[in-house]
């Protein structure tokens, strides 16, 4: 005959939670291939950063020490560095851009989704630590990990991608540039990763819910590329030729137009127009050869009573702006993932 | 002719052996009971059998010689696995027409009417299904391509004690063949559960599978005539040496010995008792004794050490 | 007690005629319609994006002609975009290839499909079959689309080259190809692995690393490159390499520069000269332009016939333009000879597996 052992009275005390550091190694043990791979994807896509990179750096190093500036051979340098890097570098750029949301929803959205789809929530959710205590484990690690290694990226980025900014090239504020360097790389990063587990959890389905949260991270992506980052504080207006700022760290320009002598603006097509029939300047006589040489059009334009007006927002103000956008990510991220937390404790087997 | 033969078969995973040296004849007609602990191998004779999965040593034929997995015995057998996988996204009429996609006969009809009568609604997805109601899908998809041979893996598991009843009760008439009019070859079924009892009233044929190795094998009206249960007084410490015992059980005042006889007429020892023995007490002490065996052929006595199989 | 249905009694005949192909039609279509409507949602958004670009790309063109192509603002547009769409056979192979194999091995519905009377190498030949096709006709769509879109721009202007990687595999045939083999590679990942995401994953770097490989080492040498000695720029040629020779030993480009000082002009681009630079940087301008097309501040030079006068030459490598299509008919070919041995290869793992 067995003995009965009894169980303790109500209220005599209460159980102290699982620590976190229990449930920090479950969600490692749980998730260490998909993060190594994460990690492993990273890491070859930084080793040929840094590859590339140093080429780059040392093209760029020996335009940079050759004076004078303005020699022949020094120009030579700096035409075969420009020529040789450039679109190899664009192209990489670009191509960087899908980093962002490939490792955060690869990352993000099956951890809750298998769970669910699987069935085994059903164990995890009733194991002593309590469903919202594993769900943050089992988020922030992954989490934390993806953000702190895009950011780290994202540095390794602006190092490889530092000679064509400093030469003027190309703008670390326009464009896809933007959501590669400062905070913005990791921002982005953990949004895809928050709009993963949010998705994984609403849709269930590993394969699905990755589809979804990266169709929805493109959609915001586009969204605040063509409309709300222009728009983060107010542009300035510049008049006349050129934007003040120029030369290794170019403002953002926004809009361009002409106005006429009269003050209207002038149309694009009125403007080619013009262009075309700005006349042809001297001729050159070198030696036995003769070159004909054109007026620069623009001076031309000027002279004769044109205004060039720009909206940009000035180079300065480029912190400033990874600092909003990582901000406002930041909080839509958290958002996302309370969110997510809030929908797996409301959730009936 | 029989559903399932097999020769010297062994499956082995990695350096572990699976199953080793099964050597079956399942005469068609019957309902065999696979029966044995966790890990004894039932599933991997079942999934050779079916042709999930390849020998690694000997070979197994099936419904009268076709090897198995070949398009011919994927014809003539249903399966349905453990947990009864379905497809969990598809709703109950996408799983039937699914499985009439997928095979040669498929008796619609019957389908609709079982699952009709079971009361599993058609639109509903199978995912959504209670265990029960998925056991009882799989098994109707089963049947309804009027297999030669129903093989089950751990049927009953998901079932409560009123659907085990039924879930049987369905077995048993499509093995008769009744309804139709016709006399003669019914279907054949293997399966293989835990829950003994249960197979008891169903199962004449027993395998017993155990540590890789089949212990038993016979029809059940055959081992229960051939072995009987002999009690008497503990204080005989000497077994007389013509019996042969299977397994042997002591305590103060008396002692069981579970032996194999040649016949009714084998003469019981003075002093002692001979009682029948059920299937029940028959397998669990072929169980303790995982070197005694019995299999048909060549009378094996008693010992202590594995016994060898014919080849 | 209810009274039970009993199956009709099992039929006596066993002629063996395997289970009718058109079977499989309904269960690949069902079981992956999902996919395959979120493929062309993908690809139907993505082209018509591409054909409002294209439009509004040959508005331009006409309105403005050489002037908007010279400027190269045209070709600004279409490379972030080309860049962004090298990713989708990757994203395909991914999402429709990886998932086949891998779902049903994973959850283990392999058990009850490969043990129905199809066969289980008949049913995975159908249904990659039909998958395979579908996805090549929608992506076969999709790169022709897309060439139409960038067709004023491409080949016209200098350093553009149609061979180019950045649109090469894009268009044509080579799209629907690089489409194809993404599948292949997935439905392999997916029965090799087994389960679904990290299929996906190993999916998506065997892609790219495939893709890297061919831009980059197999794709100059399809044929035999060109080599030509001339100062003119070749329309639209793939310029593989350059280097100068004096009097035909090769020279290295600060020599030619410091001839060309003494006319105060200099290369800015692969045959095109424009004048040193005297004075300040650029000047504004709303057309885009880089350093490295140093607008023509005063002097537009053409010093070719000095150069030539003094024995210099200028050898080119380069792919004509004219063997585009020559390009996407080989590329085309072995990437659908890859993927059917790849494809061959999973039915083949398929029927080995065990349970």
């Amino acid at each position: 005959m067995t003995t009965l052992t009894t169980p303790a009275q109500p209220g005599q005390h209460t159980p102290r939670p699982v620590p976190w550091s229990k449930l920090a190694w479950v969600s490692w043990r749980q998730y260490r291939v998909g993060l190594i791979g994460a990690l492993a994807f990273l890491g070859l896509l930084a080793v040929y950063l840094l590859v590339m990179g140093l080429r780059f750096h040392s093209a760029y190093d020996s335009v940079t020490s050759c004076h004078p500036a303005s020699s022949q051979a020094c120009q030579d340098v700096a035409d075969l560095f420009s020529n040789q890097y450039f679109i190899t570098a664009e192209v990489s750029a670009a191509l960087l851009n899908a980093v962002p949301v490939l490792v955060g929803v690869f990352a993000g959205a099956p951890i809750l989704a298998r769970e669910l789809d699987t069935g085994t929530f059903r164990f995890a959710w009733t194991q002593g630590a309590g469903r919202i205590r594993w769900t943050v484990a089992r988020l922030a690690l992954p989490a934390v990990t993806v953000t702190v290694a895009a950011a780290a990226f994202s540095l390794l980025f602006n190092w490889y991608y530092w000679p064509f900014f400093a030469s003027g090239m190309d703008s670390r504020f326009a464009g896809q540039f933007f959501n590669l360097t400062g905070v913005a790389f990791a921002a982005w990063t953990l949004a895809a990763f928050a709009i993963g587990a949010l998705a994984g959890v609403l849709i269930r389905r590993a394969v699905a819910a990755m589809a979804a949260a990266m169709a929805v991270w493109a959609g915001l992506m586009l969204v605040t590329y063509a409309f709300l980052r222009r728009h983060y504080l107010a542009p300035l207006l510049n008049k006349g030729a050129g934007v003040p700022g120029q030369g290794n760290n170019p403002a953002w320009v926004l809009s361009q137009w002409w106005t006429g002598p009269n003050g209207k603006p002038v149309p694009f097509n009125t403007l080619m127009g013009l262009i075309r029939g700005v006349p042809k300047g001297p001729t050159k006589q070198v030696g036995p050869h003769s070159f004909s040489t054109v007026v620069d059009p623009f001076r031309w334009l000027t002279q004769h009573g044109y205004t060039e007006w720009t909206t940009y927002q000035p180079a300065n103000r480029y912190w400033p702006f990874q600092f909003i956008e990582g901000g406002w990510l930041l909080a839509l991220s958290l958002l996302l993932i309370v969110a997510t937390i809030w929908l797996v404790r409301r959730r009936a087997t | 002719m029989n559903v399932i033969e097999t020769s010297g078969l062994g499956k082995r995973y990695h350096q572990t052996w699976a199953l080793r040296e099964c050597s079956l004849a399942i005469p068609a007609g019957h309902v065999a009971a696979l029966v044995g602990p966790n890990g004894a191998g039932k599933t991997t004779l079942l999934n050779l059998t079916v042709g999930l999965a390849t020998p690694s040593a000997g070979a197994v034929t099936v419904l009268g010689g076709i090897p198995a997995g070949s398009p011919g015995a994927l014809d003539g057998i249903a399966f349905v696995a453990q947990d009864t996988p379905v497809y969990k996204n598809l709703s109950v009429t996408d799983m039937l027409h699914l499985t009439r996609n997928l095979n040669r006969h498929f008796d619609q009809g019957y389908a609709r009417a079982r699952l009709d009568e079971l009361g599993i609604p058609l639109k509903r997805k199978a995912g959504k299904l209670s265990g029960g109601q998925q056991a009882q899908l799989a098994l109707t998809l089963a049947l309804a391509r009027r297999p030669r041979l129903l093989v089950l893996d751990e049927p009953l598991a998901n079932l409560d004690p009123l659907a085990r009843h039924d879930f049987m009760a369905t077995v048993m008439a499509a093995v008769a063949g009744k309804g139709e009019g016709e006399v003669g070859a019914g279907m054949s079924v293997v399966l293989s559960s835990h829950v003994l009892a249960e197979l008891e009233r169903v199962a004449d044929y027993l395998i017993l599978v155990s540590g890789g190795r089949v212990q038993v094998a016979g029809e059940v009206d055959d081992l229960l005539a051939r072995h009987r249960v002999l009690t008497g007084p503990a204080t005989d410490v000497h077994t007389p040496e013509e019996l042969a015992v299977v397994h042997e059980r002591r305590g103060e005042a008396q002692a069981h010995l579970l032996v194999r006889t040649g016949g009714p007429a084998d003469a019981v020892p003075p002093g002692w008792e001979a009682h029948p023995v059920s299937l029940e007490e028959l397998v669990l002490a072929y169980l303790r004794q995982p070197g005694a065996g019995a299999l048909p052929g060549p009378a094996r006595t008693r010992n202590a050490e594995s016994t060898e199989v014919t080849r | 007690m209810t009274a039970m249905a009993t199956p009709a009694r099992p039929a006596r005949d066993v002629r063996l005629r395997p289970v009718p192909w058109r079977g499989m039609a309904w269960v690949s279509w069902r079981q992956h319609r999902a996919t395959l409507a979120g493929l062309v949602a993908v690809l139907g958004v993505t082209g018509l994006y591409l054909y409002v670009t294209g439009l509004h790309l040959r508005h331009d063109v006409a309105a403005y002609g050489e002037m908007f192509t010279a400027n190269g603002s045209g070709k600004m547009e279409m490379t972030p975009t080309a860049a962004l769409l090298q990713v989708l056979p990757a994203l395909i192979g991914a999402f429709v290839g990886a998932p086949v194999l891998a779902r049903e091995l994973e959850t283990g519905t392999f058990r009850y499909t490969w043990t129905q009377g199809f066969g289980r190498e008949r049913w995975a030949a159908a249904k990659l079959a039909q998958i395979a096709v579908a996805v090549t006709v929608v992506a076969g769509a999709f790169g022709f689309l897309f060439s139409w879109c960038y067709e004023p721009i491409i080949g016209v202007r200098q350093g553009l080259s149609p061979l180019m990687a950045i649109t090469f595999d894009l268009r044509g045939v080579a799209f629907a190809g690089w489409a194809l083999v993404a599948f292949a590679i997935g439905v392999l990942a997916g029965v090799l692995i087994r389960r679904v995401v990290p299929a996906m994953f190993t999916t998506l770097a065997a892609w790219s690393g495939l893709a890297v490989v061919t831009g980059a080492y197999l794709r100059p040498h399809y044929e035999t490159p060109l080599v030509t000695s001339g100062f003119r720029p070749l329309s639209a040629a793939w310029v593989i390499g350059q280097r100068w020779t004096l009097h035909g030993k090769p020279v290295s480009l600060s020599t030619v520069d410091q001839v060309l000082h003494k006319l105060g002009a200099i290369e800015v681009a692969p045959g095109v000269f424009g004048a040193a630079p005297g004075g300040s940087g650029q000047t504004g301008g709303g057309f885009g332009q880089t350093a490295s097309q140093a607008s023509p501040a005063s002097r537009n030079v053409n010093p070719v016939p000095y150069l030539i006068h003094h024995g210099f030459a200028q050898l080119t490598t380069y792919q004509p333009a004219s063997r585009f299509w020559p390009f996407q008919w080989i590329e085309a070919g072995w990437l659908l000879a890859l993927s059917l041995l790849l494809i061959a290869a999973t039915i083949w793992l398929v029927r080995r597996h065990a349970a």
